[in-house]
């Protein structure tokens, strides 16, 4: 098996974006609220919210649809500050 | 108030995390690696999404996908009531409970592939005591050539084999109740199904709600048993998720459909785990 550079980049984004969010929490520690989701939350909950409905997004487009998986990406970059923010 | 907590216990996690990383982490990002390629003549090609897009058009997956929703909420539908009904029929006090509790848990201590041996032979219309009986009652039964009979043995086998794990979780709700609630309950005259509809039922939300999540999970990811039983068939009536799988991967050596089908499996598991997280967080704080 080969490792190849887009999993490479994947994996890196996952992992900075792990970590950002760590210092984030130490910096300024997250207190639960509830938002526009049904569900009281806390920053790690809608990260990991967001992560998964972005994996989500993705599978459902590819099922739908032949266009572009960039598209899903753009969305799911906007939806993850979406729900980051007011989720 | 001090801002800067001192952080210095996260070093105690590190071994804990160097495991999770070499027993979880790196083998999903082996799976993750293989989903995206393909070998021809121990040559690897980049292939993007390509097995992705293949899986999720693939009648084979849908049929699983679909034959596991249905075995996972069939079981449940029947382990669920049927172990809160043993549940309350058990003793409360006494020698009999001991004994009562040890041979409902009988099950749960056979390790799995012996209970998918016990149910094979069992079923069997020529030697198995349930296939031979049925047959002899006139009741055409056989299970290695009729989908019906195969996905009845199944359902019947998870159903010995796991309810007794709600009834026990349905027990420990039921002794945990005071007995003032009782008391209050005969001195107002309520009926056993008022008793049961208002006392019982609501004290053991926490317990059923655990042995709902934990049944579910667990059928959703059934593999030995129906191996086993049936291997699968006949033809694929009783190919599962866990059993798909297995052929792509070990059976037909199609690593890169079979690493994009095991991220698909775990995505889905993940959201159940999510959901799992949430309700026993809920009954941690209390919720009603």
């Amino acid at each position: 098996m080969a490792w190849t550079t887009p999993t490479a980049i994947f994996f890196v984004t996952i992992f900075l974006l792990l970590c950002g969010m760590t210092v984030w929490e130490v910096v300024q520690p997250t207190v639960p609220r509830k938002g526009l989701l049904p569900l009281v939350t806390t920053r790690g909950d809608r990260f990991f919210i967001s992560l998964l409905s972005g994996a989500w997004l993705h599978l459902a487009w590819m099922f739908f649809t032949d266009i572009t998986l960039w598209v899903p990406l753009a969305i799911m970059a906007v939806g993850m500050a979406a729900i980051l923010r007011w989720g | 108030m001090d801002r800067w907590p001192d952080h210095k216990a996260w070093f105690l996690v590190l071994p804990v995390a160097v495991l999770v990383a070499f027993s979880a982490i790196i083998p999903l990002m082996t799976v993750v690696n293989y989903s995206l390629q393909d070998v021809l003549g121990g040559t690897y090609f980049f292939v993007g999404a390509e097995w992705f897009e293949q899986l999720l058009h693939s009648d084979a997956l849908h049929g699983a996908l679909q034959r596991q929703f249905i075995f996972s909420f069939t079981v449940l539908a029947i382990e669920m009531p049927l172990g809160v009904a043993i549940a309350l029929a058990l003793p409360r006090r006494g020698w009999q409970v001991s004994l009562c509790l040890v041979l409902v848990a009988l099950p749960l201590l056979i390790p799995w592939n012996v209970v998918g041996t016990i149910w094979q032979i069992f079923g069997r219309s020529d030697i198995g005591l349930g296939g031979w009986t049925l047959n002899e009652l006139g009741i055409a039964y056989n299970y290695t050539s009729n989908s019906v009979d195969a996905w009845l043995t199944i359902v019947v086998m998870e159903v010995w084999h796991w309810t007794p794990l709600v009834v026990l979780l349905a027990y420990a709700g039921l002794q945990a109740i005071p007995d003032a609630y009782y008391q209050a309950a005969k001195i107002d005259g309520a009926s056993a199904w008022a008793v049961f509809r208002y006392i019982q039922l609501p004290k053991m939300r926490g317990v059923l709600t655990i042995a709902l999540l934990l049944r579910f999970m667990d059928s959703f990811m059934i593999y030995t048993e129906p191996f086993v039983v049936t291997g699968g068939g006949p033809g694929n009536s009783t190919t599962f998720l866990s059993q798909y799988l297995t052929r792509l991967a070990v059976g037909q050596f199609d690593l890169g459909p079979a690493a994009a089908f095991s991220i698909i499996y775990f995505l889905i598991i993940l959201v159940f785990c999510y959901v799992f997280y949430r309700a026993l967080e809920g009954i941690g704080k209390g919720a009603p």
